[in-house]
């Protein structure tokens, strides 16, 4: 557990800032990823929604809870608010900015969780085989049989609704494909010419995981993980929809979308402004996972 | 091969059963007593531990489990507690009403999905394949909820062609006075699986495309829509347990689109019971939609080694 986790902001690190020197792999990868114009082009789209929601206290031109009843509901580009103002007379803008913050911490933290254990345990699986490997693909087989949505939605219908809850029901319900994805990779490289004889010089377990098979298991694991994210976005701001995220007044995206249900007749556009958030979000985590994949060479 | 399907049902069996003890398990990692969603909050002290005895709440976990098993299978799911009509009867309903919906958007989703994927592997580097490929991301990208909202706001408020909630009156027929309500619901979930099949088609055709029993059936001369049995015969296995996954995927994660569209199935049943905590219909409609996910992934795995005998010696 603790080796993978120690390792995983090493390659994300990595992977996220471009070209290490040390390293020639990377800077292999930095190139490719230079050189693809969809995959910078999200990229810089998601520095810039993640800048603007990290300083929307700084920045945000209102208050994102204080409204007016006498501005209530006004269109895209209404005198001083950008983006109008919602059901309550609130600036959408600031509540796009500061919702965010909650549908991306929402979003990205179960799958940050799950690649640390879910990770760990398909690894552990992969490596040691035996009835450790059956005990823990046993139990991710239990978990695999629920569609996913439905197992998000009961355990954090169950716990009520809350953040901590809907942080905790998406996290198991990413875990089992996390193990799934990690167990295969670890066994394939366990098997590998170089891993037999490293054990027949006499390397023991902790230094054979940690030199010869994370190197080569952590790229295609954390691949998958990125391609989770835009899962996890959706169904964050899902949960939220139902009223089983965060609670109003606080903004996040999903609830956002939902209490502005009642304004598509009169608001259209405005209504689906935080839906349009949550899609483009999700829209160019996915087009950037299917970049980091093709640059790190990482088979489906 | 019947050796093999009676171990793959005997496989399936501690899957259900340990399925069956997430969802009884969810009644206990709620917080609170589960007695209070029974008893009203101002009964006297006596009275609740006399109902805790007569719901066998007193007893440890496990006997609780089996006598709720023992009930499960004589399908009795409990009682809801805001209706207080037994959850069984009203989640049937709902399920045929969520079945009709999973049912005709996983269709309408195959069918694009294949159609579009194959498409994109056949002309693989073309600009038809870049636009297989966009449509296949924003598919599996677009959340759903929102697209239903866009739908609505498309197709009921601004042209008004197709009404926006509900599912038609009475019971459901399958007639166009219930059909137009179907339509947008319908068009909305099928959105995921006409992505995800689309980028699996393109994937395992093109894979297929590429060996060397195809290049061997060109070079004797077969015809282009000769060559697509081939191919059909070679992806199916796959492409079926794909499609196998995103119909259970539909019928268990309708619930957003249902609230959407307020579709009386067991997505807008569950959000109601989420609503008002009301952890047995919570239960119940779980049980049901994962024990049918279950039958189904058994189903598919049975139709696999149907299609294709060399998986059962894997």
């Amino acid at each position: 557990m603790s080796t993978a986790s120690t390792t995983s902001p090493d390659i994300s690190g990595a992977s996220a800032s471009g070209p290490k020197k040390q390293q020639g792999y990377w800077a292999g990868v930095g190139s490719r990823v230079r050189r693809d114009k969809i995959t910078l082009i999200c990229g810089g789209i998601l520095l810039v929604m993640f800048l603007l929601i990290v300083f929307a206290p700084w920045i945000a031109p209102y208050d994102p809870l204080q409204g007016s009843m006498a501005r209530r509901l006004k269109p895209v580009g209404w005198q001083g608010h950008l983006l109008g103002t919602d059901e309550l007379g609130r600036d959408m803008l600031t509540r796009l900015m500061y919702g965010g913050r909650y549908s991306w911490f929402v979003g990205i933290t179960p799958v940050t969780i799950a690649f640390a254990i879910g990770g760990s345990l398909g690894i552990l699986a992969g490596f040691v085989g035996g009835k450790v490997n059956m005990l823990i693909m046993r139990a991710t087989d239990v978990f695999y049989a629920f569609p996913s949505v439905l197992l998000a939605v009961a355990i954090s219908g169950a716990l009520g609704p809350g953040i901590f809850n809907a942080i905790l029901s998406m996290t198991l319900v990413f875990i089992p494909p996390l193990i799934r994805v990690s167990e295969s990779v670890t066994t394939s490289v366990r098997n590998l010419d170089y891993v037999e004889s490293a054990r027949a010089t006499g390397a023991s377990a902790f230094t054979i995981v940690r030199v010869h098979v994370l190197p080569n298991v952590m790229g295609p694991i954390f691949v998958y993980a990125t391609t989770l994210i835009s899962v996890s976005m959706i169904l964050a701001s899902g949960l939220s929809f139902l009223g089983l995220g965060v609670k109003p007044p606080t903004p996040e995206w999903g609830m956002m979308l939902n209490t502005l249900r009642t304004a598509i007749y009169s608001q259209p556009l405005l209504a689906t402004l935080p839906g349009i958030c949550i899609f483009v979000t999700s829209l160019c985590f996915n087009l950037l996972s299917d970049g980091l994949r093709g640059a790190m060479d990482v088979r489906n | 091969m019947l050796k093999y399907i009676l171990r793959r049902i005997a496989y399936a069996i501690p899957i259900a059963l340990s399925v069956s003890v997430v969802c009884f398990m969810l009644v206990h990692i709620a917080p609170g007593d589960p007695i209070d969603a029974i008893v009203p909050p101002d009964t006297p002290k006596d009275v609740v531990e006399q109902v805790r005895k007569d719901y066998g709440l007193d007893k440890p976990l496990p006997i609780q489990y089996a006598v709720w098993l023992g009930h499960v299978l004589q399908g009795d799911l409990g009682r809801s507690i805001a209706t207080r009509r037994p959850v069984a009867g009203d989640l049937i309903l709902a399920a045929r009403k969520t079945f009709v919906l999973a049912l005709t958007a996983a269709m309408f989703g195959f069918a694009i999905g294949i159609f579009l994927g194959s498409l994109a592997a056949f002309f693989k580097g073309t600009w038809i394949d870049r636009l297989a490929v966009s449509f296949a991301v924003g598919g599996v990208s677009v959340p759903h909820y929102w697209l239903g909202m866009v739908m609505v706001i498309f197709f009921s408020v601004l042209m008004n062609v197709f009404p926006a909630m509900g599912a038609g009156p009475g019971d459901w027929q399958w007639d166009w006075q219930h059909i137009q309500y179907l339509i947008l619901p319908a068009l909305t979930l099928s959105c995921t699986p006409i992505g995800l099949l689309t980028r699996t088609v393109r994937g395992i055709v093109s894979e297929i495309l590429n060996q060397d029993f195809v290049t061997t059936l060109r070079g004797k001369g077969l015809r282009n829509r000769t060559m697509m049995l081939h191919v059909v015969k070679n992806a199916a296995p796959t492409i079926l347990a794909v499609m196998g996954l995103q119909l259970g995927y539909l019928m268990g994660g309708s619930i957003l689109v249902e609230t959407i569209f307020s579709w009386p199935g067991t997505g807008s049943m569950l959000n109601a019971a989420i609503f008002r905590r009301d952890i047995p219909v919570i239960q119940g409609a779980t049980l049901v939609l994962a024990m049918f996910f279950v039958m189904l992934n058994l189903i598919v795995d049975i139709m696999q080694t149907m299609i294709d005998p060399r998986i059962v010696r894997k």
